[in-house]
């Protein structure tokens, strides 16, 4: 039995924002089941009883106060993007609403 | 058939921080683009976020003013999505372990006490801003990342709300108490209170509720208020007519009253969310919540059963007055430098609350004080100055920052309350209206009333009017 059809490749890439070929999602549904199928090794863990643990470390509480500290250049800010204004990141239009 | 509305609401108010969540950028709103920004909240590969201790405790505050249960240890969680506004493509949130959970919030619709339930308040951060620029043929948006990552709470109500009139209720008492223990300023018109209705309308006694329509973009009170009559109406007219309504997210449309349904694909909700690896949990002991309990100051509710009990104020009188609590806080200054509480109330609410109006400021930026305030009522009361003079004293007072007693002085406003003096103006004013004389001692008594209001003109407002409508009386050989 499959765990990943490729309609839930389809999906993943939806959500990713990735537009695959149907080659593609053959493959990728191949390898993201390969990959599930690993944690079928943890799920024969019996863990009955075992609270899920939140975090693996051990640690609790790290906290910084509410100080203000300097923030970056609105040029070094920017430095990266692919485009931008010049007080900006410019994105493509982004249709909220009628 | 008839209907009822349900109601639920969702609530982020951002924190009154001065820092990030997870950051040191400042929180000012209104600054310049990007210029509040950091690798942290920009996202950038290799930061780790540091949370703000403050901000917890600010949303200890209010799981325990909305009486939740709070988590012995609570941990934030990743929400997955994928939007230009959110710099990491997640936003972090708490999903499996909120802050507080099992709260209610009590509110009064036409004097009945009603209780909300309150699912989860929980901790995460804001997202950026995306403007559209105003040239229409522009083909780009622009990401401001100054608000990226600043503290928000989110509130997350039951389904609880039966009417508009409820919700708008819901609104106000849950504003009173973020802004009383200064959790958040609640700006609505700078973003930091916002809603989210989820509305849906079912067979008055049905058991299931409809299919639910989540509205966004509501900006005001108001807008919530609007939002839900017209959704009310809208679905109630769907089933009517034979349809189902779907349940979708709409957005509110406030030119035109209207709500519309979103246009982007809106994608079936998945976050993913899974505990955030970067954040360690955080453990609330019980002396934690102690020391936070001794920091919050008395809630609005407590404050307004208080008013009315021990200050004998009118309910509605209580309501306004507690609505902000720098408002309150100067109401209860004044009466404890001795003036009558219904008096202080009744300056507050009108003569106080115009200029801030006026003024658009905040009770705080005003340069009068509580102990200035009460001795320019005590004149009033003393009948040393009318309370007509009183209110433009008061005026003068706002702008110039001056003393009460300093403006009378200096104005000659003080009342005339000397007879003989008063003498003088009155017998000319009967002396100048000889038909309203007339009308007076044929048994008219509005003459009277016209004739004060003269002497009062003639006086500049200075004449004491009791004392004018004695001489009125004895003048006239009535
Ligand atoms: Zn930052």
């Amino acid at each position: 039995m499959t765990r990943i059809t490729t309609d839930t490749v389809e999906q993943v890439a939806d959500l990713s924002k990735l537009i695959l070929s149907d080659e593609e999602l053959a493959g990728f549904q191949e390898q993201l089941d390969k990959i599930i199928g690993y944690f079928e090794v943890l799920n024969s863990l019996d863990t009955t009883g075992v609270e899920p643990l939140a975090h693996p470390l051990d640690l609790r509480n790290v906290f910084r106060q509410d100080t203000v500290e300097d923030s970056a250049s609105r040029k070094d800010a920017l430095a990266n993007a692919p485009d931008k204004t010049d007080e900006a990141y410019k994105v493509p239009v982004v249709i909220e609403s009628s | 058939m008839q209907y009822e509305t349900v109601i639920g609401l969702e609530t982020h108010a951002q924190f009154h921080t001065r820092s990030k969540m997870f950051c040191g950028c400042k929180t000012d709103f209104g600054a310049p683009p990007n210029t509040q920004t950091c690798p942290v909240c920009q996202g950038l590969p290799g930061t780790l976020p540091v949370v703000n201790r403050y901000a917890v405790e600010l949303g200890l505050r209010a799981a325990l003013a909305l009486r939740c249960h709070i988590a012995p240890v609570t941990q934030f969680d990743r929400k997955n999505y994928f939007y230009p506004d959110l710099p990491k493509n997640y936003q972090v949130s708490q999903n499996y372990h909120n802050l507080g959970v099992d709260g209610r919030l009590e509110i009064e619709v036409d004097g009945q006490a009603r209780e909300v339930g309150i699912w989860n308040v929980h901790l995460e951060e804001d997202a950026g801003k995306l403007e559209h620029p105003e040239d229409t043929g522009a083909n780009y948006t622009a990401i401001d990342l100054n608000r990226a990552g600043t503290p928000l709470l989110e509130i997350v109500s039951a389904p609880d709300m039966r009417s508009a009139g409820e919700a708008n209720a819901y609104m106000n008492e849950l504003a009173a108490i973020l802004r009383h223990l200064d959790i958040s300023d609640c700006k609505m018109q700078e973003g930091s209170l916002r809603f989210e209705a989820g509305i849906s309308v079912r067979p008055v006694g049905g058991e299931k509720f409809g299919n639910r329509v989540e509205v966004k973009n509501l900006n005001s009170m108001s807008a919530v208020v609007k939002a839900i009559e017209h959704e009310r109406e809208r679905q109630v007219a769907v089933l009517e007519s034979g349809g189902t309504v779907p349940s979708q997210t709409m957005l509110w449309d406030v030119q035109r009253e209207v709500t519309e349904p979103m246009r982007s694909k809106e994608e079936a909700k998945d976050y993913r969310y899974f505990p955030e690896p970067d954040l360690v949990p955080i453990e609330i002991s019980p002396e934690w919540l102690d020391q936070v309990r001794e920091q919050m100051s008395e809630l609005p509710a407590a404050r307004r059963k208080r008013f009315i009990a021990e200050l004998d104020l009118p309910p509605y009188d209580a309501g306004v007055i507690v609505e902000q609590k720098p408002i309150a806080d100067y109401f209860e200054q004044t009466v404890e430098q001795g003036v009558e509480p219904k008096t202080a109330a009744n300056w507050i609410m009108g003569e106080v609350m115009r200029v801030l109006n006026e003024r658009l400021c905040e009770i705080d930026d005003l340069p009068v004080s509580p102990p200035m305030l009460a001795e320019l009522i005590g004149l009033v009361t003393d009948d040393r100055i009318s309370n007509s003079v009183g209110k433009t004293v008061f005026g003068e007072m706002c702008s110039s920052g001056k003393k009460a007693g300093e403006i009378v002085e200096e104005k000659g406003l003080a009342q005339i309350s000397d007879s003989g003096e008063l003498e003088a103006v009155v017998k000319q004013v009967l002396a100048d209206n000889p038909d309203a004389v007339a009308d007076l001692e044929s048994g008219k008594q509005q003459a009277k009333g016209f004739l004060i209001g003269q002497i009062m003109r003639a006086t500049r407002g200075k004449a004491n009017p009791k004392l004018a409508g004695e001489l009125i009386d004895r003048l006239t050989g009535d």
